[in-house]
């Protein structure tokens, strides 16, 4: 029956990947909420025009590697294993510099300028919007290198292009997140 | 003062939010009648509607099951009928609930308002009067306001969780939030002893956090509050009760004014003796009552702040026996 | 994508596995959309029924003034412990099993389109429930209420586990809620049979999709204020410590703005089993389904932007309060509009009151009354008197049991021969229908005149003297009864998986596509996938001369 040769819906990982950036997406908007209601609020320092610098490195680094990911498609696209690696390996790399340049900062942060999540209203809303992010990062750094470990074991890697494009979803979610992040606390917020 | 210069008056236990008795509860009050008298009518339309559909078109007995009734889907018209009539009832109530929510909490204080400030504690509550330098507990006096002349602003805060007060016939409730300041108002309009409850839940003895607002014509009022502002006189000779008042600590958490003791945690003591209830309206205030209480208020209130005093005989009789010339 | 037609010939099912081991790995392992599903609503009413004898003992406590069934501490547990329990064990996984169940069957799917996420997401939900009620082991059982006030929750008022029990559980439970509705919205986009169009899935899908997107979009809320809480109590952060410039008030916006829009969660699924039960029940097709859909799609917007009508007397500005009251009496609108559409089926049908259908009428009554006192408490200065009275413990109550709890019955009733294969009782059926109705209503009419006289709620006695003993002397009578209505329905699964009646394919002469399989479903739920032309397939089936798809 012409009904069933035609009937095409959207891919159901599709679905599911955009429901999940969705509901993550709510999670974030409401620490960002509690960051921009508790500016300013802290009845006590350090405040943050004192002590936060901009992050220029790492923020380029996590953006590039949106970059890089789609570029690792594209090789896998056409069959092109060896860029694929390469590609891959770069995007593992610069999500894994910004992590480290994160925890490198708020080691200043704690030891040198004495911000803990538990000293001030600052404190506890930059630690935990910065480190809810982080820890999205961590968390794709780790699936991203499933497939590194998958793609240097053999595997069919072409075959799994579906579920790398929804990886890839995922982590260009991570970085747009950094974006709101970024501009909120180290923009408006100083 | 003795409680019972004010026991005359009328004791409202029965606490209707149907009998308001203030501009506030009264507008209040309008609202919902209004309300009531819209849903009861929606109600019996509605509801008639549908018992009347399901008599009419149940099935017969007599009816084989083969015959299926017309497949009606829908019908723009009447959809479109009852969308624009409840939008219409909406726009009249949202209308009259904003004139009445703009009338009660934005209405500024008149010039010779009475202002009160009320600190909410687990489980207790603390109040001053800023205009006359006096701290107490439990029970708020305010003058009737006969033409609507003479209004009581009151200020609300929290020194620990969040808290409520609600006299239903005097007007709706607010919060005592802590970091926070609420203002709310009324002018009572009749005279009498009104209950009041604790309206938002605070731990373990939430239940039994009541407050009394006592409503007295303005002679007896400016009296309470030249009584309240004295402090205790310094005896020639201090009494056993008042070292025992010392030796067994209660000036840790409470104050006496007058003498040197000068606790904050617990309630003002100065004038205790002339307070209806104790406890936070958990007991009349009599003398068995704070003899029992002091001996042991976790009877009575488990769970309350107030620890055991463990006081016997002799001890206990001097400091109940002191507490009662605290009038 | 190919079509597998059942059953296959080469794929022999070994019967001969019977031993217990092996049942309880295929249960445990399965990923079965009606396996789970059936997990979920047994789970589900195990959870009712502990959270039940909770409220039992709460009413014994308040049958009279300063009693002592109870101590106040215990009395704080079993209200935290029944509102928390209703709302997150029992109410979400009837989401989630009626979901699961219904909708691959509905859209003439084999199973939902994530399988293994399906099975996390209960075991996940069975985990938190689990973790919540072991701290009745450790003496750490939660008290603060099933909303949780900051600063009452903070370390400082509520020092040891309780509250952190309370926190993880219902956060675990969160997750798998959260899984089951991706799921649910994948399933319903990407797995319908070929033919079925948006427009041609059945009320009950489209309820459902709805359910799952406002679940996606409201549950990181409850979550972010619980990772706040834990943080602060956990790690010292401030989130909600107003000694260092924090706004306790936080947690009420963000845990309302989860919480307002919960109940409509609760919810949709009831409504969405009125838009099954009631067509089918009167013989006619419902009655303006794109209006239906729409009034659904209109709750979601609005149903998220109410939230502080729960916060009228924190002393929001004269704005705000206007706001949320004039936006929470909008949404009165649509619900109203469905009650309306429900009725307008039933008009002009051949109503059969069979027990579905018993328990979809007490549902109009109830939730239609339910509703009303919304409008009361929704108007900001009428709540100002009415707010944590027993008057919102009766409008709620008449919400979730007269609405959510009699849908849910009518829905179990119409299902339950889908499922098992065999009839229940209708006289039983009768009986558990007007016992249950006259006991819920002893109970709950008195607690909106209890309020009225000022008692408040959560309090684990009153003073006598005050007018209160009547009210709820009359409401704890109301218990007994109610438990019998409850006992009936115990009584009537049992017979009727006992010595029901075989129930056939299609018991109920219905119309949508899980009835054209047979009771129950085989695992792989159709022969060959359905191909449909209309939204009551069947119906086109049993009538060639007078098809839906004629008409839509």
């Amino acid at each position: 029956m012409t009904i069933a040769r035609d009937w095409q819906l959207p891919d159901r990982g599709n679905v599911g990947i955009l429901m999940l950036i969705l509901t993550e997406a709510v999670l974030f908007a409401m620490f960002v909420v509690a960051y921009i209601v508790y500016l300013g609020q802290s009845t006590a320092g350090p405040y943050p025009k004192d002590i936060l610098n901009i992050p220029i490195l790492s923020t380029i680094c996590l953006l590039t590697s949106s970059l890089t990911i789609v570029l690792a498609e594209d090789a896998l696209k056409h069959g092109n294993l060896g860029n694929f690696r390469l590609w891959w390996l770069a995007t593992i790399a610069l999500g894994a510099e910004f992590i480290t340049a994160t925890f490198a900062e708020w080691r200043h942060l704690i030891v040198d300028e004495h911000l803990t999540i538990t000293t001030n209203l600052f404190g506890t809303t930059y630690y935990s919007l910065v480190g809810l992010h982080a820890t999205h990062v961590i968390v794709g750094l780790i699936f991203l290198m499933l497939v590194m470990i998958a793609t240097l074991l053999h595997f069919d890697i072409e075959k799994q292009a579906r579920r790398i494009k929804l990886l890839s979803w995922y982590w260009h979610f991570v970085d747009a997140v950094w974006v709101v992040v970024f501009t909120v606390v180290y923009i408006i917020g100083r | 003062m003795s409680p019972y210069l004010f026991a005359f008056l009328d004791e409202h236990k029965i606490t209707s939010i149907f009998n308001p008795l203030s501009t506030p509860a009264k507008t209040e009050i309008n609202m919902g009648m209004l309300e009531l008298a819209i849903t009861a009518a929606i109600f019996l339309v509605v509801a008639g509607l549908l018992a009347y559909t399901m008599i009419r078109f149940r099935r017969r007995r007599d009816d084989d099951g083969h015959q299926e009734p017309p497949q009606v889907y829908g019908s723009n018209q009447i959809e479109a009928a009852w969308t624009v009539v409840p939008i219409l009832i909406v726009f009249v109530i949202a209308g009259v609930s904003a004139r009445s929510v703009w009338g009660v909490e934005d209405a500024s204080p008149p010039k010779n308002a009475l202002h009160i400030n009320v600190i909410g504690h687990q489980f207790w509550w603390e109040v001053h009067y800023p205009g006359y330098n006096i701290v107490t507990a439990n029970e708020i006096h305010l003058p009737i306001s006969h033409n609507r002349d003479r209004a009581t602003y009151l200020e609300y805060t929290s020194s620990d969780v969040i808290h409520s007060l609600w006299i239903p016939e005097l007007g709706g409730k607010t919060d005592l939030i802590p970091n926070r300041v609420n203002h709310t108002w009324t002018d009572p309009q009749q005279a009498g002893i009104f209950w009041g409850s604790c309206s938002e839940f605070c731990g373990v003895q939430h239940a039994n956090m009541l407050i009394q607002f006592v409503v007295q014509e303005p002679s007896d009022f400016d009296n309470w509050l030249a009584a309240q502002q004295q402090p205790q006189p310094t005896p020639t000779e201090i009494s056993a009760g008042q070292k025992r008042f010392q030796a067994a600590g209660c000036w840790a958490c409470h104050a006496v004014k007058g003498t040197h003791f000068n606790g904050k945690l617990g309630p003002d003591l100065t004038h205790l003796a002339s307070r209806l209830n104790i406890g936070s309206g958990v007991l009349a205030n009599t003398p068995e009552n704070l003899q029992a209480w002091v001996v042991d208020p976790q009877h009575a209130k488990p769970g309350c702040l107030m620890p055991k005093s463990n006081l016997t005989g002799v001890n206990l009789t001097d400091l109940v026996g002191y507490l009662e010339t605290l009038k | 994508m190919a079509t597998v037609n059942y059953p296959l010939e080469s794929a022999g099912l070994r019967n001969s596995e019977h031993s217990v081991l092996n049942i309880l790995y295929r249960w445990i392992a399965t990923t079965d959309h009606k396996k789970l599903g059936l997990m979920y609503i047994i789970c589900m009413l195990l959870f009712f029924v502990i959270s039940g004898l909770m409220a039992v003992a709460i009413r014994i406590q308040l049958a009279v003034p300063n009693n002592h069934f109870v101590s106040p501490e215990t009395f704080n547990q079993l209200f935290t412990m029944h509102g928390t329990t209703m709302v997150f064990l029992v109410g979400m996984p009837m989401v989630a099993g009626l979901g699961n169940y219904l909708a691959p069957l509905m859209i003439g799917a084999r199973d939902m389109a994530l399988p293994r996420l399906n099975a996390f997401g209960f075991w996940a939900f069975l985990f938190g429930g689990i973790l919540l009620y072991s701290s009745y082991f450790v003496g750490a059982v939660p008290d603060v209420g099933w909303f949780g006030y900051a600063p009452l929750t903070t370390t400082r008022f509520s020092p040891g586990a309780s509250t952190d029990f309370w926190v993880l559980g219902v956060l675990v439970a969160g997750f798998g809620t959260i899984s089951s509705a991706i799921n649910i919205v994948a399933t319903t986009v990407s797995m319908r049979c070929p033919g079925m169009t948006l427009r041609r899935m059945p009320m009950f899908v489209w309820v459902m999709l709805v359910d799952a997107l406002l679940i996606l979009v409201i549950f990181p809320p409850l979550a972010a204020c619980q990772i706040m809480l834990m943080l602060d109590r956990l790690i010292g952060a401030n989130f909600f410590n107003p000694t260092v410039g924090g706004n306790v008030l936080l947690w009420q916006h963000i845990f309302w703005i989860f919480g307002h829009p919960e109940v409509y969660v609760l919810i949709f699924p009831i409504f969405a089993i009125m838009s099954e039960v009631v067509p089918v029940f009167s013989r006619k097709p419902i009655f303006g389904k794109p209006a239906m859909v729409g009034a659904i799609v209109v709750i979601f917007f609005i149903g998220v932007g109410v939230w502080a009508h729960h916060m009228f007397t924190v002393g929001l500005s004269a704005l705000s309060n206007t706001f949320f009251a004039t936006a929470t009496m909008l949404v009165g609108i649509p619900t109203g509009i469905k009650i309306f559409n429900w009725a307008a089926t039933m008009y002009g049908g051949k109503i059969r009151f069979a027990t579905p259908m018993l328990f979809a009428c007490g549902f109009l009554f109830q939730f239609l009354v339910a509703g009303l006192t919304g409008i009361m408490l929704a108007t900001a200065p009428f709540d100002w008197q009415l707010h944590h009275t027993y008057f919102v413990v009766g409008h709620f109550h008449f919400t979730l049991i007269g609405g959510l709890v009699f849908g849910l019955f009518a829905g179990i009733y119409y299902w339950f021969p889908k499922a098992t294969g065999k009839m229940c009782s209708e006289t039983l059926g009768r009986l558990h229908f007007w016992i249950f109705l006259i006991g819920f209503n002893i109970t709950f009419i008195p607690m909106h005149f209890a309020g009225f006289l000022g008692m408040p709620r959560r309090v684990y006695t009153y003073l006598p003297g005050h007018g209160l003993e009547t009210w709820n002397l009359i409401s704890s009578w109301g218990v007994a009864v109610q438990i019998v209505g409850i006992l009936l329905f115990v009584v009537n699964i049992i017979w009727g998986l006992w010595k029901g009646e075989k129930a056939g394919d299609d018991p109920w002469d219905a119309w949508t596509l899980e009835w054209a399989t047979t009771s129950p479903p085989p695992e792989y739920n159709f022969e060959k996938i359905p191909v449909v032309r209309s939204g009551r397939p069947l119906w086109d089936l049993k009538h060639p001369d007078d098809p839906d798809w004629r008409f839509e």
